[in-house]
């Protein structure tokens, strides 16, 4: 049985103007005409089948506690399978199976109490629908004439706007009293270092070895071929107790060969290179990522992040992308023994602009 | 009933649950909640749940983000990792990978409720997502709920600061090179970027405290608004009541719906558990940021192709669509404005999305309350703006996946993005024109049905030999829906008290013109009953005449 509870004949009476409460709002430039369809009230109740089929209720009935039930059995199943699949030593499979069959007992559960529920207000429960009269959220004219009476008390009690001496010393001091917790956000960075010193060096030395990533082990010019490319880091690196990953994002840097004829060298540059040998930053001059992915035929280096293209044999300039600088150049040499040495650290800073480049 | 009470005040035995009610009630007034809540009528459509799968999935978050907590361990120290993850055994990595490697792998279940956060996680956002979608379509933000556009809006910023802060705390690859990605966004930024990255990394990019501090964003200060957030938003949401659709017997005065008890909260509390079903589900078959394939945070290695999650993704596009070279040296310091033009063109995206309300409450002028949620085509400016919104979102949202659209579609990487670059610049306009003329046809289609009825289907012969199709005039249920919106009329520009007219009266004649100038207003009686005239008139006796009056 459906029982309705708008009282039709009053419902239909008000319109969907802007009603009586808010008469007095402006309605801006709505047009309001005088001459819109009235409307026509609630349609009549629609029954569902539940409503009319004893039979079909009763079923809907079983679907539910079914449900209800298959939920305890989902919930029985998760538990059993945390058992059952447990992740023995080293077996991936085993993790897959575990999350699998824990999951599902879980999907079970859940699903048999949200579909269940769901079921159980859409076809068993009293199909009602009600209508609530809504009031207008500034409230009544009395409710606000009393809370503005409150404020007018509060403020002839306290002196608020008299005194006025009083109250704007206090707003000083409420203005005032944050910052000493904005002076102690200082201490988030360390007190006797200076970033733009810290950006504007890295780990090479006159004379640092380039040495293999991760590995650590020194590259001998004679192993480097014409095409080829090494991800190299400062010898030493892989020792330091501290600051790692700090010198690493600073000064990781790409190793490549090119015939020396395909190589379009600044003039102030000439003796950087050796033999063909070019050694770049690999930090992106954009936003930092690195550029870590070297086109052997272009000689063009791409950084995954957002694309930026160099061309190597261009002194790194960029092509395509949205980095505005070059790869930073390492100056290289060979020392007596054969292997790659740094001439020097770079010389400017690597990886992302800052404001105070220059 | 068990709590029935005989007159004479003695008590017959109470049931439990009656005696525990009111136990409860004496000591919290219960009572009056329940009376005053309890059978509220709650609006009903499908639209409406969209917020809630926001609402569930969060709750969803919350509860397996606890469970984590329990497990995970936010320290950048560097440890040797010695789990059951056989590829990884000895690699050197920080304990927050370590830790996560562990839930993932030596915790049962462990991966499953991972797996569940970040799956929640993106459902949560993509909740709040589609539904401001609906709120901004239906122009369910107009008075009286403005002010709870504003807590949605600042929920749905935060939630991308949840997001993000929490795929940043597995310190794996692809976390860190999302951190580094911010770090170099922020040292673009004049003045302030060098120090605020130092700070914000308690040193040099990466330093050992991020994750230590993005955790406590993470887990306490980032959960705790956004409950407080929920919280408000919800208690807006009984204050105000809920909007609903036009149809026959809604209207402004009144709000129509199954009562909250129980039909409301059964469906609710039911579509809850399908939601976390839902994740449940997804968790258990599928991989999400599978960290130990990424490895451990190293600035220098990377692979391509890796895309941060899905919301970040129109930020990372914008960046990429910078042509080359915006970025100069001035006055001795260094502008980014291949950093800086996105954070402002975005940022500026987001201001008009956040003031929109207010925007359109100034050009209609219209302070009365709206609790009747538009049909997205009867108001063409607002659904051709959002159009355009979308648009310009998607256009950059795509941007992030340049790479991959240039290696799957064969496409040039400049193809790519230069065709993105237009997409974002006139695909705006595109969308806009577009959306407004579907709107406006479609609101013509509708004023036709309301004054001649829709095809029935049936073709009848005149007595002149013409065939013609029996239109099926619409009862006046159907016809509500169609004819009962708020039409507006561009504002005419006229003095002040002072015999002026301001610049910003203009600004808004302006603005009013564009929104409303062709409008479609809706179908009056006369003009219905004029269409019945007409239709009447020609009509010669016979077999259409009989058609039509068995109609009505
Ligand atoms: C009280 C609320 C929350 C708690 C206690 C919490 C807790 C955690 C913890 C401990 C982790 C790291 C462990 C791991 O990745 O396995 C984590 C990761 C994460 N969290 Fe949360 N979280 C909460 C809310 C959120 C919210 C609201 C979002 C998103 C909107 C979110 C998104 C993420 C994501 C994307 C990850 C990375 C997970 C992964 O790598 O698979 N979390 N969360
Ligand atoms: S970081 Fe290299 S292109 Fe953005």
């Amino acid at each position: 049985m459906a029982q309705d509870d708008h009282s039709g004949a009053e419902l239909a009476a008000a319109d969907s103007s802007h009603a009586a409460h808010d008469s007095v709002a402006s309605p801006g430039t709505a047009l309001i005409t005088t001459d819109g369809f009235e409307n026509p009230g609630f349609p009549p109740h629609r029954p569902r089948v539940t409503d009319e089929d004893p039979k079909r209720a009763k079923r809907a009935q079983r679907t539910v506690y079914t449900l209800f039930y298959l939920s305890i059995l989902g919930s029985v199943w998760a538990v059993a399978a945390y058992m059952l699949f447990p992740i023995e030593g080293n077996d991936v499979d085993a993790v897959r199976l575990n999350n699998m069959f824990i999951g599902l007992g879980a999907t079970l559960a859940l699903f048999g109490i949200g579909f269940g529920a769901v079921h159980w207000a859409k076809s068993v429960m009293v199909d009602v629908e009600l209508a609530d009269e809504r009031h207008p959220v500034g409230g009544s004219p009395e409710t606000r004439a009393a809370a503005a009476q409150v404020f007018a008390d509060a403020d002839r009690e306290s002196g608020f706007s008299r005194r006025s001496v009083i109250r704007n010393s206090l707003i000083g001091a409420l203005i005032a009293f944050p910052l000493p917790a904005v002076v102690l956000f200082r201490g988030f960075a360390p007190q006797d270092q200076n970033p733009v010193e810290l950006l504007n060096h890295t780990m090479w030395k006159q004379g640092t070895r380039l040495a293999l990533d991760p590995s650590g082990a020194p590259i001998k010019a004679s192993d480097v071929t014409i095409g080829s490319a090494f991800h190299v880091i400062p010898e030493g690196l892989a020792d330091l107790e501290h600051g790692k990953l700090e010198e690493k994002a600073k000064a990781a840097v790409l190793l490549m060969r090119l015939e020396p004829s395909e190589l379009n060298e600044l003039p102030e540059r000439a003796s950087w290179s050796y033999d063909g040998i070019v050694a770049y930053s690999k930090i992106c001059t954009h936003v930092g990522c690195p550029v870590a992915l070297y086109e052997q035929h272009t000689h063009h280096l791409l950084c995954p992040c957002h694309q930026s293209q160099f061309d190597v044999a261009n002194h790194c300039e960029v092509i395509f992308g949205p980095a505005k600088r070059p790869l930073p150049q390492l100056p290289i040499a060979v020392d007596d023994e054969g292997y790659l040495v740094a001439q020097s650290d770079f010389t400017e800073p690597v990886g992302p602009s800052f404001w105070e480049r220059n | 009933m068990s709590t029935a009470t005989s007159p004479n005040g003695t008590q017959p035995k109470q049931s439990f649950t009656s005696a525990a009610s009111v136990y409860v009630n004496e000591r919290t007034s219960l009572a009056g909640f329940v009376k005053e809540l309890g059978r509220k009528a709650f609006p009903d459509h499908w639209s409406f749940l969209l917020g809630e799968v926001a609402l569930f999935s969060f709750v969803v978050v919350l509860i397996t983000g606890t469970f984590l907590t329990f497990f995970f361990q936010a320290s950048m120290a560097e440890v040797h990792y010695d789990g059951s993850y056989v590829p990884l055994k000895g690699v050197e990595m920080s304990v927050a990978m370590a830790s996560t490697l562990d839930i993932s792998f030596d915790v049962r279940g462990g991966l499953f409720v991972r797996q569940m956060h970040h799956w929640a996680a993106l459902l949560f956002i993509a909740g709040i997502g589609l539904h401001m979608l609906r709120i901004f379509f239906t122009g369910a933000f107009r008075k009286p709920r403005e002010l709870n556009w504003v807590v949605g809006f600042v929920m749905f910023i935060l939630a991308m600061g949840e997001g993000f802060t929490g795929y940043s705390l597995p310190d794996d690859l692809l976390s860190g090179n999302g951190l580094r990605i911010i770090d170099g966004m922020i040292k673009g930024m004049p003045l302030i970027g060098t120090w605020t990255s130092f700070l914000l990394f308690g040193g040099e990019f990466p330093g050992t405290a991020i994750v230590g501090r993005l955790y406590t964003l993470h887990i306490l200060l980032l959960p705790a608004l956004l409950v407080a957030l929920v919280a408000i938003h919800l208690l807006y949401v009984v204050v105000h009541k809920h909007t609903q659709y036009a149809a026959p017997g809604k209207t402004q005065l009144n709000a129509v719906g199954p009562p909250i008890l129980p039909t409301y909260a059964a469906k609710a509390g039911g579509f809850f558990f399908i939601v976390f079903g839902v994740l449940a589900l997804i968790a258990s078959f599928f991989t999400i940021n599978p960290i130990w394939n990424y490895g451990p945070y190293d600035p220098s290695p990377v692979s391509a192709g890796t895309q941060p999650d899905w919301y970040i993704g129109f930020a990372d596009g914008a960046l990429r669509l910078i042509p080359p070279g915006w970025e100069f040296v001035w006055l001795d310091r260094t502008w980014s404005f291949n950093i800086l033009v996105p954070l402002i063109v975005l940022g500026g995206f987001i201001v008009m999305v956040l003031i929109y309300p207010f925007i359109e409450a100034w050009v209609t002028g219209d302070k009365r309350e709206h609790h009747i949620a538009d049909r997205p085509r009867n108001n063409p400016t607002r659904t051709a703006i959002g159009a355009a919104g979308v648009t310009f979102y998607a256009g950059l949202w795509a941007a992030a996946s340049s790479d991959i659209l240039a290696t799957h579609f064969s496409l040039t990487m400049e193809g790519v993005i230069h065709a993105l670059q237009a997409t974002v610049i006139v695909g705006p306009f595109i969308a806009y024109f577009i959306a407004k003329r579907v709107c406006i046809a479609l609101q013509k289609k509708d004023r036709e049905i309301v004054l001649h009825g829709f095809e029935s289907g049936r073709i009848v012969k005149l007595p002149g030999g013409e065939f013609i199709e029996v239109h099926q005039p619409l009862d006046e249920y159907d016809r509500w829906k169609l004819v009962s919106y708020d039409s507006y009329q561009p504002l005419m520009l006229r003095p002040n008290a002072r015999g002026k007219i301001t610049v910003g009266q203009r600004v808004r004649a302006a603005v009013s013109r564009w929104f409303f100038e062709d409008r479609i207003a809706p179908v009056t009686r006369a003009e219905l009953e004029a269409a019945h005239a007409l239709h009447h008139a020609p009509a010669p006796a016979g077999e259409l005449e009989a058609a039509q009056s068995s109609q009505h």
